[in-house]
């Protein structure tokens, strides 16, 4: 998983007036099935129990998530 | 027909007594991108896509309301022990009142599950692009959840359910492309 593959950024308008501190930065989700069409035979595999926890079979498609990562 | 296995597809632990979660956890349960319209959306339109795609529509259907069962069990245990205190305080005094203990088909507002949260167009590329955004908009209201449960074990459920979507919106793309190629045949769906 390269996580930092599977998100795109972008530099929202700050005003001077806004009444919060600003976020200067906001990240978002690119999720990997959307740069495929069809997946290619052979790739790469987890182990079965790896698998099972994680939710897929292939590396590939495993982008992640958790709120340490704060993306919000 | 099902062949019923009485385990959940992934473990569903819960290690906080948070009835508030299991609020926003309906959204997924009874929401319009939630697991039943999920679920019912794909098992209605299986019938009439092309042939090649119907094993994709019906699987994916019959693995949706194996989710459904794992937030069931998520709300379940994050509610029924629950004193109707607890739940006034966690904003569940309006479903306590319409439903007791029992869980229900509605989102986090309490707005009960409708069928024009999905829809059957009879055109399989409209459908499958229905079906693709639904799968996106569920990733991200796991997303969302993840960020608002501060729960490890529940959102070790989440993240397992978030990927799974992934693996979902693939394969309707790819449903996509194996329809894209009977352009050559002269076929009218």
């Amino acid at each position: 998983m390269d996580r930092p593959l599977y998100r795109g950024s972008y530099k929202p308008y700050v005003s001077p007036l806004d009444p919060c501190p600003p976020i200067r930065v906001k990240t978002f989700v690119l999720p990997p099935q959307i740069f495929t069409n069809f997946q290619q035979p052979g790739l790469p595999q987890y182990s079965p129990e790896e698998a099972l926890r994680r939710g897929t079979l292939w590396p590939l498609f495993d982008d992640g998530f958790s709120r340490e990562e704060g993306i919000s | 027909m099902w062949v019923y296995e009485k385990k959940l597809l992934y473990p569903v632990e819960v290690g906080t007594c948070n009835p508030t979660l299991a609020k926003y956890l309906m959204e997924q349960y009874g929401g319009a991108d939630g697991e039943l319209a999920a679920a019912l959306r794909y098992m209605n339109q299986r019938y009439t896509v092309p042939s090649k795609v119907i094993g994709v529509l019906n699987d994916i259907a019959t693995e949706e309301f194996s989710h459904l069962e794992m937030l069931a069990t998520m709300i379940y245990k994050l509610t029924k022990d629950a004193t109707p205190e607890q739940l006034v305080e966690a904003g569940l005094g309006a479903h306590f009142v319409n439903h007791g203990h029992d869980l229900f088909y509605e989102n986090a507002n309490g707005v009960p599950f409708t069928a024009t949260y999905i829809q059957a167009k009879g055109d399989p590329i409209a459908d499958l692009y229905e079906d693709i955004a639904a799968e996106e908009k569920a990733r991200a209201t796991y997303q969302w959840l993840i960020d608002v449960s501060d729960d490890p074990l529940i959102n070790d459920s989440l993240r397992f359910l978030r990927e799974r979507e992934n693996i979902h919106s693939l394969r309707f793309r790819e449903s996509v492309e194996l329809l894209k190629d009977e352009r050559d045949r002269k076929k009218i769906f």
